[in-house]
């Protein structure tokens, strides 16, 4: 405790004393940072409209009426089709938990033979988009050159060039596509989720579509010329060679400069 | 004795000889290995710049060596899947086979955009040295133009290089140069179908960005460069304040051996910093952009960081500002930004030497360098510039902010727009807060020494901390600096009441004046020092021994303090 005294006033304390605060901060945020809930799988019986029916009902209708009709909250779910069912509940959008700007992912609230159910109900409910086959939206299938001259005059504007997302007006934001599965990404183009334009088979053909899916798939290769710093193009290239360029070289420099100064 | 050693000197000595006897560059070698420059590390930084071109020139070389400066059309047949058919300009289509075909092309493409963003930090880093501790002052106030010329050289080798490969993101960049240009009244849509031989985006912009790209500017680059250096030699370099340091002596190391070591070694450095991040770090992925085509715009389209506060300037400026006069459109909204703020900022930048010379009257030569403390307006108006550009880079990123942070754009660009006035002001007001602490703490600690944390009690029960008091080396770097105070001019009226002449230009200047060095803390005085002395003799006493000797000489300090009152 004495020594610690004796150098309270070293010139060392102040960053000594920052590095300690840190660590206890993240060491606590680190053990009370609340989990991520995991969703307790309930037992399905047999995949038919009926069970989709009551799923609906018991997480659905408050928002969206009893029979999928529509309320002044949420729109109405009548010939939407299974496609837009498997990407909002598929990627934890619906059912919606908080209002915001825009319905945000999380983590999935239904286990994948649910989403079948509600799926197969909300179909039912009027003719709509169904859900692609793994044949239509498989990368190795497309055309990756065709994929990314359809994705910068379509896509890249709001999603960034490579997908990384973007945002849009008032805290609206086009979500980034790297994690996005295959058939996510064909279901959002055929069913134009939220702010998204719908791409019909008028203006984007299924062979087009699996061409995008194909360029979005090939990003995850990384870039041949090292770390992609995000692929968000020079503002993360400026930070960088200041972070690191100017950081590494002013270190170099006042080691050189420290003999006498 | 002297025609043995002669015979017996190597190859070396040989050659210098022989070079030295039709030159005469033995006297040059002499007084330049002999040269004295002072050592510090923030008088490297410009260095860095320097090295970094030397870089940009090396690798630059070897991308010229295969770059097709043409914005004919042709179809891609390379290596790139996500490419493959697509038609392109003959620029873009060299710079993929340059990137995936060429042995070390893509490294060496990489190498030359890192080392141009070093180069453009550096200068700016350097600028800062030289700014905030007042190297610019008499005699260097033209080398300061010339840096700064050199400064808006490297912004105008960055703009056309980046042009160059005629991507998407680059063509966009271009594009709203165009406008930039167009929004110049009367003259402006004249410029753009002449430099862009056309119709933007035409066929002779590429070639044109290459002239002035590899022939224009490294030219003018290299000749102001050396320029610079050629000042730095004639002036001396200036040197930090510091015991036996004075306006007319310069105190370091000899060029040779010392400076030329670690100079030379800085180099190998700054080189090998640069080829780690090419060979690490993705930088300019044109193949992600795609050939330009003047639809596409995608998210995230941002220039280099140092063009980057002219995007954000653009960002910022509401579009309600664009007027309409008997029928010509005035876009107010677009020359506000891209041209009167940079102007603006710029030329507060390029003149400030001399304003801050008229407004001193200081004739004199400076050598020793200002501690930026002691001089609070110039730090604190730097600082405040410096904000203005950071807000302005900030705006220019407002997309990337408002994702990355989940923030609505809209609020950012209004909160923006607020902070463009309110933070230079806030930053100005409190660095200047910051320089007259710190000064009063320099007089706290002259007058009455270090804290030591010893607390002794005399006989008759006072308490007293133990100073320490400042070495002579210590001392001198707080009060060897003079401060300026405010002009004193004659009254508006002589004694019998008659009206002065030129009394209103004086009380202009004075006004200025107080605004510059109104506000400032004095140095301590020999005065003083000597009073504080007297006053605080029972420190001074019982500073000396050890812990383990201190009672005896505690004691005696009571004693010497009891005679003294």
């Amino acid at each position: 405790m004495k020594a610690l005294a004796a150098r309270r006033r070293s010139r060392h304390a102040p960053v000594a004393l920052l590095l300690m605060a840190l660590l206890v901060i993240g060491g606590l945020y680190a053990i009370l940072a609340p989990s991520t809930a995991v969703a307790a799988p309930t037992a399905t019986s047999t995949n038919d409209v009926a069970t989709g029916k009551k799923l609906f009902e018991a997480n659905c209708a408050t928002c969206h009426g009893a029979s999928a009709q529509g309320t002044a909250s949420a729109p109405s779910l009548v010939g939407v089709g299974a496609a837009a069912v498997d990407f909002q509940v598929g990627t934890g959008r619906m059912p919606a938990q908080v209002s915001g700007p825009q319905v945000q992912a999380k983590a999935v609230q239904f286990d994948a033979a649910q989403i079948e159910q509600l799926a197969a109900y909300v179909a039912s409910l009027g003719a709509g988009p169904a859900i692609p086959s793994a044949d239509d939206v498989d990368p190795a299938k497309g055309n990756v050159a065709n994929g990314m001259a359809l994705f910068r005059t379509n896509c890249a504007m709001c999603h960034n060039a490579v997908g990384i997302g973007g945002p849009l007006s008032q805290g609206k934001y086009a979500p980034s596509l790297m994690k996005a599965s295959p058939t996510h990404i064909f279901e959002a183009m055929l069913t134009g989720p939220q702010s998204m334009p719908v791409f019909n088979s008028a203006n984007l053909s299924a062979q087009d579509k699996r061409d995008v899916i194909a360029y979005i798939d090939a990003q995850k290769q990384g870039s041949p010329g090292g770390s992609t710093l995000g692929s968000i193009g020079p503002v993360s290239e400026g930070l960088w060679a200041w972070v690191i360029g100017i950081g590494l070289l002013i270190g170099a420099a006042v080691w050189i400069g420290a003999k006498s100064s | 004795m002297s025609t043995t050693t002669r015979r017996e000197a190597g190859p070396a000595a040989a050659t210098a000889d022989y070079l030295d006897q039709r030159t005469g560059v033995g006297t040059a070698v002499k007084a330049f290995a002999r040269k004295i420059f002072p050592d510090h590390w923030s008088f490297l930084l410009g260095e860095i710049a320097l090295f970094s071109l030397v870089v940009l020139l090396i690798s630059g070389v070897f991308l010229t060596a295969f770059f097709v400066p043409s914005m004919n059309e042709t179809t891609y047949s390379g290596p790139w899947a996500a490419m493959q058919g697509v038609q392109m300009s003959e620029a873009f289509a060299s710079t993929l086979r340059l990137s995936f075909e060429v042995r070390g092309g893509l490294l060496m493409r990489q190498i030359h955009h890192w080392a141009a963003l070093l180069f453009m930090a550096s200068i700016v880093t350097h600028m800062m040295r030289v700014f905030f501790t007042g190297a610019f002052r008499k005699p260097r106030e033209i080398n300061w133009v010339v840096g700064f010329t050199l400064m808006l050289l490297g912004l105008a080798a960055g703009f056309t290089g980046y042009s160059l490969p005629d991507d998407v993101l680059s063509g966009n960049g271009l594009r709203i140069t165009d406008g930039v240009i167009r929004s110049v009244p009367i003259l402006g849509s004249y410029i753009s179908y002449f430099l862009f031989g056309g119709e933007f985006p035409g066929h002779d912009l590429i070639p044109r960005l290459f002239t002035i790209h590899i022939l224009v500017v490294p030219g003018l680059i290299l000749a102001l460069v050396g320029l610079h250096l050629f000042f730095v030699v004639l002036h001396k370099h200036t040197q930090y304040p510091g015991s036996g340091r004075t306006d007319s002596n310069v105190v370091g190391y000899p060029l040779f051996p010392v400076y030329t070591a670690k100079a030379g070694g800085f180099f190998f450095i700054v080189f090998s910093v640069i080829a780690l991040m090419a060979a690490t770090m993705t930088i300019n992925p044109v193949w992600n952009y795609g050939p330009y085509d003047p639809s596409p715009v995608s998210a995230g389209s941002q220039p280099d960081w140092y063009m980057l506060f002219l995007d954000g300037a653009l960002r910022l400026m509401p579009g309600q500002a664009e007027v309409v006069i008997g029928g010509f459109t005035l876009s107010l909204n677009i020359l506000i930004p891209a041209m009167v703020i940079p102007v603006v900022l710029f030329a507060a930048l390029a003149a400030y030497p001399f304003i801050e010379a008229a407004v001193s009257g200081d004739k004199r030569e400076h050598h020793v360098l200002d501690r930026p403390r002691n001089v609070p307006f110039r730090t604190a108006f730097g600082v405040s510039v410096l904000t203005a550009f950071v807000v302005l880079i900030l705006a220019g990123s407002n997309d990337l902010i408002a994702t990355h942070f989940h923030l609505s754009v809209n609020d950012i660009i209004q909160s923006l727009r607020v902070l463009l006035f309110v933070a230079p002001a806030f930053a100005f007001w409190i660095t200047k807060r910051i320089c007259l602490g710190l000064q009063r703490r320099d007089r706290e600690l002259v007058l009455h020494g270090h804290e030591t944390g010893r607390i002794v009690r005399f006989a008759h029960g006072e308490y007293v901390e133990i100073h320490r008091p400042l070495d002579d080396d210590e001392r001198w770097l707080r009060v060897q600096h003079e401060t300026r105070r405010p002009l004193e001019i004659e009254p508006a009226e002589d004694s019998r009441g008659v009206r002065r002449k030129g009394y209103r230009a004086d009380r202009f200047r004075q006004r200025l004046s107080r605004l510059f060095f109104e506000d400032r803390v004095e140095p301590v005085t020999p005065a003083e020092l000597a009073a504080a002395h007297v006053h605080g003799e029972h420190d001074t006493l019982s500073v000396g021994p050890a812990p383990a000797g201190a009672h005896s000489a505690i004691t005696q300090g009571v004693e010497a303090d009891e005679r003294n009152h």
